[in-house]
């Protein structure tokens, strides 16, 4: 049966306190997960208050202050601190989005700072996505065509053509929808879940592939594409504004026209 | 990852076209419940000696048992992983939707029997 309760050893415990030494005027509790393969405790919350006037704008501040003033043990992933890399995602305030998206004024309380749901922990915020990367390279990300560009360098498209590939494009594949996916939590290791759809999706509706019929041939599958019930998490979880359900939705519509 | 394939676009399109088969059906049925069905035995009685009465009940048992029976694959494909419970459970399933369905229809046509 799909697991509904954590098992024994992933059963979160209180983890310890980080106090400021001084009063501050505007303080904040930031719990975080925390997780280590080293040893063989439970992963525990340890709770950092900052004094949010020292502090930048963003939940991605928070966490690279507390990593460079309180505890440099924090373990997460960042590079381009803009939206731009996807790799911060990780569950705060109870969504997954990309922590350098997500203003801590946002957030209500304490702010609450857990990895990717469902999905194994490497160590404290980072989430093992390498099954997720296996089934993106499944859906063959990139551009295949059997014919040569007309001019021999660039094969061209119009505006209307390059239109239909917006709100696919911009995707950052941080894989906040496909861990936010009830379905994917059940059968992420069949179901090739939002992201990946929506991935695949980017390239079937891209006028330059030429192998459409092909693509659509292999999500043909009760499994990697019908696992999708419209549960919409995806699309409200989407740190950058995108909408997967529709994308998936697209290609169920041109399954029903193949056949 | 299992590269077996099965195809479900048939499953999806029947599952979504039975759907929408049933909107007008149980529209109708709720409709005949309240005008005749609940008034009794004799009125129920008279109301099914309608050939079209009964063609659209048995249209809507058709069509009720195959999309519960549709709905709950999905269910125990979502949620039952292991191999054996599942392929049982989704016989399971399919007989009992057949058991029901050729029942109630039969129930149906006992009035011209």
């Amino acid at each position: 049966m799909a697991e509904f309760a954590l098992p024994k050893h992933s059963k979160i415990v209180k983890g310890k306190e980080y106090n400021l030494d001084t009063e501050v005027a505007n303080p904040r509790k930031v719990n975080v997960y925390r997780w280590s393969p080293d040893d063989d405790e439970n992963p525990r919350i340890d709770t950092y208050t900052i004094d949010l006037d020292q502090c930048g704008p963003m939940v991605l501040d928070a966490l690279i202050k507390i990593k460079q003033e309180i505890d440099s043990s924090l373990t997460f992933r960042r590079s381009c601190r803009e939206g731009i890399c996807g790799s911060c995602s990780m569950n705060i305030d109870g969504t997954n989005t990309l922590a350098c998206l997500k203003s801590i004024e946002d957030v209500k309380g304490d702010i609450n700072i857990y990895p990717l749901p469902h999905m194994d922990v490497v160590k404290d915020l980072v989430p093992d996505l390498s099954k997720a990367y296996e089934q993106l390279t499944s859906v063959k990300p990139w551009l295949q065509s059997k014919t040569k560009p007309e001019d021999g360098k660039s094969r061209k498209q119009s505006p209307e053509q390059r239109e239909k590939i917006d709100g696919l494009w911009e995707c950052v594949l941080c894989f906040s929808c496909s861990t936010s996916c009830p379905s994917y939590w059940w059968n992420g290791d069949k179901y090739l879940g939002p992201a990946v759809l929506l991935q695949a999706y980017r390239w079937i509706a891209d006028s330059r592939d030429e192998n459409t019929d092909q693509r659509l041939e292999e999500l043909e599958d009760s499994f990697k594409l019908y696992r999708c019930h419209t549960i919409m998490n995806c699309t409200k979880t989407c740190p950058k504004g995108l909408n997967p359900a529709k994308a998936i939705g697209e290609i169920k519509k041109l399954q029903l026209e193949r056949k | 990852m299992k590269t077996i394939k099965t195809p479900g676009i048939t499953h999806w399109k029947l599952q979504r076209i039975s759907a929408i088969a049933m909107i007008p059906l149980v529209l109708w049925f709720v409709t005949s419940l309240m005008l005749t069905i609940l008034k009794g035995y004799d009125s129920s009685i008279n109301w099914l000696q309608s050939p079209f009465n009964a063609t659209g009940l048995i249209l809507l048992f058709g069509t009720l048992y195959f999309h519960a029976s549709s709905g709950l694959q999905v269910v125990i494909e979502d949620y039952v992983h292991h191999e054996g419970l599942k392929i049982a459970s989704l016989i399971l399933i399919k007989l009992l939707s057949v058991l029901l369905g050729v029942l109630s229809i039969l129930c149906v046509l006992k009035i011209y029997l």
